[in-house]
């Protein structure tokens, strides 16, 4: 028998199991994108959708036949306030803001919801609302025969400018998105020029000895250090330990009364500064590598000292990477969540963040809690805020891909 | 003819003129202040030695140490401190994570590296890129509203809890899946074409030639990235947090819920808590196991990429 046929009667089976194979690594890549995509799906299935409103006070036993809630003019709605609202909720409101100052919306919100009284009695997610939109409809005749079908997108304008209420159909992301913003700008402010400048160290001044090669090595432990121990080190540094600056009674800042104890948007923003520092400092030093040697030794040669160099020639031709990689770092900081529950974010923040002393809640928290909830209102809630994320998180990296290509375009040497 | 500057350097009138290095101050403070500034991540690790150290061993004065680590119950209430039942849930999710993560990111590395067509992989490797950079509370809410709903239609409403360690660990595995994926497609891609194509040359097909030669030559990296999945996974929070249930519970039935390490601290943490309390330094004591446990794993992963790496030329 020649080998040739040996090698032929196997080839067959061969080749069969070699596209057997094919198809699972072709499978286990679209199960892949398959979860993945779901994740996505998922949210944006959840942020839309049909809901059963009920009123606990019909709208037409308030307003005259013929005339609908909406239409109603400023004095008409203060007719209906008076007449309906309890004694003590038109104290309360009143010391709020007096009725005379409010204006017809305002008013129109107050009468719904204090005397209407929406309450959402039942929800469904988008692609139930798309497909199955006619066993919705006989449902909803059947188990709530006085309540109204209407489809709601729970991102809307009214839960991207509120604070943060306790009602599910009320409530705002604005004192969250504050938070985020507020946290955000003090991390950025500590840990790029930290980060740029430990990677300039690095990179151009450290000689190869056992510190600077400790320093290295202990950076890149620092990167896969879980990000909870980060809190637990903020919890103990700034909060307890400094919580004098932290908490701002060093600087005479009064917190509106209230007392934060430490627990404050700068430790916050500094706690996410030492996180995300260590993956600043390697995606600088990789940027600031790719430069050139060329460029650093013509520099020196016509003259310029080693900062100089550096400062003129090194930094503006590297700022574009070095940007890119920092504000990747920045977008990660944003949705961390864990080490700021750690350091001791406000579960429930009716008041709009003020300044670095102010207590704070994050857009993350906010999604935690609102998840950790059992109601469905609040799933959904928790979805909307989650887009709202998405879309900070996306502006920010399109804002970073677009400063690096104007950069790009000025810059003089590759 | 006039020169054009007769100008002389102040130096070179004295005689004195040099080329040597001279000495300028404000050269001297720049580099002090950039030393200083890279210096901070040693200030960073030394904090954080200090801080869980300081705080554990205040624990370990009123609790000793073999309780804590063989106590099969942790009630702080009750002055029980084991941390078995933490830890074991942490493995359990661990576990079930890298049992989703390993084939699957294996699986769409060898596509990646070895099948699919320059475009393919153009458009698949971003797409992976971005979504591990979702954020993990964007996972709890995924395990808790989707994955957990599906298992409770699967198994039966009886046999599973609301909140499990399955639950979480499987939407952990889909977590760290894109970080496993796109480090071992790394690895596989470092590989050269010249053992590829030796192998072709041979009669392998293109099975053989991915399963016997690159996957072995790319080991080293393999290897890392799921050592380095395996310590995201010990040290995730939010997705445990959410989906896995409060309340610490030594069981190793996945359908069950139970409280990993990490949850605990959010959760202990997220409530009121006074300082200097049993409870408040045990959570120190849970960071300070976290800590060298990740670390551990995070030096072996590099040192396997360190010290197994095939150079080629």
């Amino acid at each position: 028998m020649s080998g040739r046929e040996d090698f032929a009667v196997n080839l067959a089976s061969r080749h069969a199991r070699g596209d057997r194979w094919r198809l699972m690594f072709m499978l286990s890549t679209l199960l892949a994108i398959v979860f993945l995509g779901a994740l996505i799906l998922t949210i944006v299935d959840d942020a839309f959708g049909y809901v059963v409103m009920v009123d606990e006070v019909d709208q037409r036993s308030l307003v005259p036949d013929g005339e609908r809630l909406e239409s109603l003019d400023a004095e008409a709605l203060r007719a209906v306030i008076d007449e309906r609202l309890s004694p003590r909720r038109y104290r309360a409101i009143e010391r709020e803001r007096p009725f005379d100052e409010r204006t017809a919306a305002d008013l129109y919100d107050i009468v719904l919801y204090e005397i209407v009284k929406p309450r959402v009695a039942e929800t469904y997610t988008l692609f139930e609302s798309l497909f199955a939109r006619r066993s919705i409809v006989e449902e909803t005749t059947l188990a709530h025969p006085d309540g109204e079908l209407v489809f709601r997108s729970w991102v809307n304008m009214r839960f991207l400018s509120t604070s943060q209420t306790a009602r599910p159909l009320t409530t705002g992301v604005l004192t969250a998105v504050k938070g985020s913003i507020l946290t955000i700008s003090i991390t950025i402010l500590f840990s790029f020029p930290v980060g740029i400048a430990a990677a300039i160290w690095l990179e151009e001044y450290a000689g190869d000895n056992r510190l600077n090669r400790f320093i290295q090595v202990n950076i890149y432990n620092l990167a896969g250090v879980p990000s909870i121990i980060y809190g637990m080190l903020g919890l103990a540094i700034f909060v307890r330990g400094l919580e004098r600056f932290t908490s701002g009674s060093a600087f005479g800042a009064s917190t509106s009364g209230e007392v934060a104890n430490g627990r404050t948007i700068l430790s916050a923003g500094l706690t996410l500064a030492i996180l995300i520092l260590p993956v600043i400092i390697i995606n600088a030093q990789e940027a600031i590598r790719a430069i050139p040697g060329s460029l650093r030794q013509s520099s020196l040669a016509v003259g310029a000292t080693k900062w100089q160099t550096i400062w003129h020639q090194v930094l503006p031709a590297s700022f574009d990477r070095i940007l890119t990689g920092a504000v990747l770092a920045v977008s990660r900081a944003i949705g961390e969540t864990a080490p700021l529950v750690v350091v001791g974010a406000s579960t429930f923040l009716t008041q709009d963040p003020t300044g670095v002393f102010s207590k704070f809640t994050t857009l993350p928290i906010q999604i935690y809690q609102w998840t950790s909830r059992p109601q469905a209102e609040f799933r959904h809630i928790a979805a909307a805020a989650i887009v709202v994320l998405l879309a900070l998180m996306l502006s920010l990296n399109a804002f970073a891909i677009f400063t690096r290509n104007r950069l790009r375009r000025q810059k003089r040497f590759g | 003819m006039k020169p054009v500057q007769t100008a002389r350097y102040p130096e070179e009138a004295r005689g004195a003129l040099s080329f040597g290095k001279r000495f300028r101050p404000h050269e001297a403070v720049i580099q002090a202040l950039l030393f200083f500034c890279a210096a901070v991540s040693i200030l960073t690790t030394l904090g954080i030695i200090v801080v869980l150290g300081a705080e554990s061993s205040a624990l370990f004065k009123e609790v000793s140490l073999w309780e804590f680590v063989s106590g099969t119950s942790w009630q702080p209430t009750i002055g029980e401190f084991g941390i078995l039942p933490l830890v074991n849930a942490t493995l359990m999710t661990s576990l079930a994570a890298m049992l989703v993560a390993l084939p699957l990111g294996l699986g769409v590395a060898i596509y990646l590296a070895e099948y699919a067509s320059e475009r393919v992989r153009e458009t698949l490797k971003p797409i992976l890129e971005v979504l591990a950079g979702v954020p993990t509370v964007v996972h709890g809410y995924f395990a808790l509203t989707v994955v957990t709903p599906a298992l409770r239609g699967l198994f039966g409403q009886e046999s599973i809890e609301v909140y499990n360690t399955l639950s979480a660990g499987l939407v952990m595995g889909i977590l760290i899946l894109p970080l496993i994926s796109s480090m071992c497609e790394d690895a596989l891609s470092a590989v050269p074409r010249s053992l590829r194509e030796a192998a072709y040359a041979m009669g392998a097909t293109k099975l053989e030639t991915s399963v016997t030669i690159i996957v072995p030559a790319a080991f080293s990296g393999i290897a890392a990235a799921f050592i380095l999945g395996l310590s995201r996974a010990v040290g995730e929070t939010m997705i445990v947090a959410l989906a896995a249930g409060a309340g610490p519970n030594l069981t190793l039935n996945p359908l069950k819920a139970a409280e990993t390490m990490t949850g605990h601290i959010v959760r202990i943490s997220g409530g009121d808590i006074s300082y200097d309390s049993m409870d408040y330094r045990s959570l120190f004591a849970i960071a300070l196991v976290l800590f060298l446990a990740t670390l551990a794993l995070n030096m072996v992963s590099r040192s396997i990429v360190k010290k197994y790496r095939e150079v080629y030329e």
